[in-house]
């Protein structure tokens, strides 16, 4: 599974490190190195030759150089809270971690613009503009995830329905290539000259090369937010009020629903006095302009109802809507509680199919005779189904990941995607061809090259066979005599 | 020339590749922008005009590059659905295609796309590169090649949708794209204040820019010396969002405010004037209103975005003095006569630059696609 390079003396590679960053940045005894094996996604270990940890762009470009003057490839690392192997090291490999580079460099509130060092979290940027502006893109992991992290996975979380996702908040990169060039994508500015390169950039998954500035937008905090929870016998009705919602053409910050095991789970945690028991729960969230928000918010109350729910809470304070929050967040944390393992998924369908395919995933954990939890972002289609299994069971972390890839199969199916926003990674790059054909795979490795012709970047990610860049197809030049128009090659 | 399929259209450009022909792809034919690459054959969208697919409960819809976003609108607009892009109409019929039936003269959404050219709903809803969620690209050595989905959230893979926004037809021929689409606003309704002091105008901008007032539009209006700020509100609400919106205009000194609730022409009008003889769009901040509005030209402003197009009389000497006194900030020519489209774009960085070779290299094998004719010479 895991890339390699053959095995070879990379000490003279260390030594050079060492001088640019100091030794007490370079790692490489084991014990220290364990620290790094694996990010988020813990199935999946790799031991690099050295973890650095640099603390300026400068030193990051002094890095990569080495690397590349060496021919050994390297991984760039945030905080480590990827979901899908993005950031696994490579075994022989050099990884480069950020998490020293957490200065916030400009702060810019008259045009909305900050400007970060990747190792920042995901938090701090919405703390760095606070009280009148915040940083939307809110990945679950926001406490601890870095900016240089999102950039790489185009982070999205739960706003992200109303808001967008990263891509739609970066508006200027500071890249080190891997080649140890340092350009600038995009910039402070909207609409650059030129290919809109910050947009391939943002959700490449440090194949493309490493972020060290980033320029992000901010937007004003809004003026009124109000969040209910309904609870609702099943997800199939719960998924109709979604689809209500959305067609009334309301467009919610965020609308989350939990399925019954993720409601059970959820609540041992959090004590939110949520009812076991119920087939479903709809957390609802629209902000904005105070008179808008609650004639819609009105609405929405309505329509929970009138899909069948008799039980709609609404958050009275900022402390119970943090209350519903908290009980959405511990989802994940709190199926470790009923089970000693989890896969977590992350496919994405067309949110009219969402009926259709939790049964269809209902009826894959029937025949599997597996548990299977339901998270999700109803509000775009992004379902997270939780596969627990018990990995002492000998064979059945194998059956829970063929369960779990049977999921992705069901989204695919629907017209859906493999990944919302946990990325490829090394997890779903076998995915990949069913999503994407040969010419469609062909076309994301030209522009792989064109970044990175050595491939030196994250390699064997994403892409779910290894490819080389090879020379680039040659340049047709036109006979003196055709732009004459005196002869034409046909 | 016409394809009509995304794989003859594949076909042809492979054949024209293997020739050498210079291609200029062409939809509506409402763009004249970028420098004029003598001898190119014109690619043309026409017969790649379906709608393949509106989902209406999914708010997506999958498009042909050549169908007109007039058409695309009206479908989606009987489903009180929108894609949120208002780019200008055409300043002027374009001349050959007028008479050649439906569409003709019509801006398409893949030459939206390709220009990267937008409304004032940019304001609140950004670019095509926002509201594109997947793309298919025909290429010059005849490779068809898709990204992205249909759904709106996806990260798999890399997003070309967004390197092929606002490549001017310089990588290949976008054949069709699947978008993210908005609910229509039930009521639209707009504020407007004026002032002919930049700095007024500038600081008003600001101070209403860092409000939460969820407005679709925040617009500049310049010209003979007096300007006005526009702000349209799409929802439920949208008087009273005016009036309030009106109430903090006066407080922060504009004059002649008022709230204006059929507010179609006022924003027809504004449209109108993103486009003209001679038009140089300028990549700027919130904070340059005011040294924009110093240039003299008559500009069409969407200060949030930083994003200003200004009417200059077409002459060398005025475009010249423009770039000269908004420098460092980026300036494209868009509308203009060829010999001021010549010199169409800004440097990018160098390094950033570099890349773009690279990508047209590998993206262009055949180095067809308006060869020469983008930034850098690229």
């Amino acid at each position: 599974m895991v890339p390699e390079v053959p095995a070879r003396d990379l000490a003279p590679l260390v030594a050079e490190l060492r001088a640019v960053v100091g030794d007490e940045w370079v790692y490489t005894h084991e014990h220290q190195l364990r620290t790094y094996e694996s990010d988020g996604l813990l199935q999946y270990q790799a031991i690099p030759a050295a973890a650095v940890l640099p603390a300026t762009s400068e030193q990051v470009q002094a890095v990569v150089r080495a690397c590349a003057r060496a021919d050994v490839p390297f991984v760039a690392r945030g905080a480590g809270s990827g979901l899908s192997g993005g950031a696994l090291p490579i075994a022989d490999g050099i990884l480069i971690v950020t998490s020293r580079m957490k200065r916030v460099l400009e702060l810019d509130l008259a045009n909305q613009r900050v400007c970060v060092e990747p190792g920042v979290t995901n938090i701090a940027v919405s703390s760095a503009v606070a009280p009148d502006f915040f940083y939307p893109p809110d990945p679950s992991s926001q406490i601890v995830c870095s900016i240089g992290g999102n950039v790489a996975e185009n982070s999205g979380g739960a706003h992200c329905f109303k808001y967008g996702f990263t891509t739609n908040y970066v508006c200027g990169l500071e890249v080190v290539l891997s080649d140890g060039e340092l350009v600038v994508l995009g910039g402070r500015e909207l609409d650059p000259p030129g290919y809109d390169l910050l947009g391939a950039f943002v959700g490449s998954e440090g194949t493309l090369g490493i972020a060290t500035k980033v320029w992000l937008r901010v937007v004003p905090v809004p003026e009124s937010v109000r969040t209910l929870v309904a609870f609702f016998d099943s997800t199939h009705a719960a998924g109709e009020a979604v689809s209500e919602i959305v067609q009334s053409g309301v467009v919610p910050g965020a609308i989350e629903m939990m399925d019954k095991v993720a409601i059970e789970a959820s609540e041992q945690m959090a004590h939110a006095g949520y009812p076991v028991g119920r087939g479903a729960a709809l957390l609802v969230e629209l902000d904005g302009a105070e008179q808008e928000c609650k004639t819609r918010f009105d609405q929405v109350v309505a329509l929970c109802e009138r899909c069948g729910s008799d039980d709609v809470r609404v958050a009275r304070d900022e402390t119970e809507r943090q209350l519903f929050w908290k009980t959405r967040k511990a989802a994940f944390p709190a199926m470790g509680r009923i089970s000693p393992n989890y896969f977590v998924q992350d496919g994405v369908i067309p949110r009219t199919k969402l009926p259709e395919v939790l049964e269809a995933i209902d009826a894959l954990a029937a025949e599997y005779g597996m548990v299977v939890a339901n998270v999700f972002h109803a509000g775009d289609g992004n379902l997270h189904p939780l596969v627990c299994f018990d990995g002492r069971n000998a064979g059945e972390a194998e059956r829970a990941e063929e369960l779990s890839g049977r999921i992705l199969d069901a989204c695919l199916e629907a017209g859906g995607s493999i990944t919302g926003e946990h990325g490829v990674g090394v997890d779903k790059k076998k995915h990949m061809p069913k999503m994407f054909g040969e010419p469609d795979l062909d076309a994301f490795q030209r522009l792989r090259c064109a970044f990175d012709p050595a491939g030196l970047a994250n390699p064997g990610k994403v892409m779910p066979t290894p490819r080389l860049c090879g020379e680039v197809p040659g340049v047709y030049r036109q006979h003196p005599l055709e732009a004459a128009g005196l002869a034409e090659r046909f | 020339m016409r394809p009509d399929t995304p794989e003859a259209a594949a076909e042809l450009l492979r054949t024209l590749g293997e020739a050498g022909r210079p291609v200029r792809p062409r939809g509506g034919g409402t763009k004249d922008w970028g420098p004029v690459v003598e001898g190119a054959v014109e690619v043309e969208t026409g017969g790649l005009a379906r709608i393949l697919e509106h989902n209406v409960g999914d708010f997506t819809a999958v498009l042909e590059a050549g169908v007109p976003l007039a058409e695309a609108q009206a479908e989606f607009t009987a489903h009180g659905q929108m894609l949120a892009i208002d780019p200008a109409p055409s300043a002027r019929k374009a001349g050959r295609g007028e008479a050649a039936g439906r569409g003709r003269g019509d801006a398409t959404v893949g030459g939206v796309m390709a220009a990267n050219d937008s409304g004032p709903l940019r304001h609140r809803y950004g670019s095509m590169r926002d509201l594109v969620v997947g793309t298919t690209v025909a290429l010059s050595d005849g490779t068809l090649a898709r990204s992205g989905g249909k759904v709106i959230k996806n990260v798999a893979g890399y997003d070309l949708g967004k390197l092929f926004t606002g490549s001017f037809g310089t990588l290949g021929l976008i054949v069709r794209v699947a978008v993210r689409l908005h609910p229509l606003a039930p009521d639209t309704a707009s504020a407007v204040g004026a002032g002919d002091d930049p700095s007024l105008l500038g600081e008003a901008a600001r101070a209403l820019a860092a409000k939460p007032l969820e407005a679709d539009c925040l617009d500049l209006d310049w010209r003979d010396g007096a300007g006005r700020l526009l702000v349209r509100f799409g929802s439920a609400a949208a008087a009273d969002q005016a009036r309030a919106t009106v109430a903090q205009m006066r407080a922060l000194g504009l004059s002649e405010c008022a709230v204006i609730e059929d507010d179609d022409e006022l924003w027809m009008t504004q449209r109108a004037h993103q486009r003209g003889e001679c038009v140089l769009k300028v990549s700027a901040r919130l904070t340059d209103l005011a040294a924009v509005c110093r240039t003299g030209a008559s500009v069409v402003g969407r200060p949030a975005a930083g994003l200003y197009w200004l009417s200059l009389p077409a002459d060398a000497g005025a475009v010249a003095a423009a770039r000269a006194a908004l420098a460092p900030r980026s300036c494209t020519m868009l509308d203009a006569p060829p010999a001021l489209r010549a010199d169409a774009w800004a440097a990018p960085d160098p390094g950033a630059l570099a890349v773009m070779a690279r990508i047209k290299e590998r993206f262009d094998p055949a180095r067809i696609f308006r060869p020469g004719s983008f930034v850098g010479g690229i």
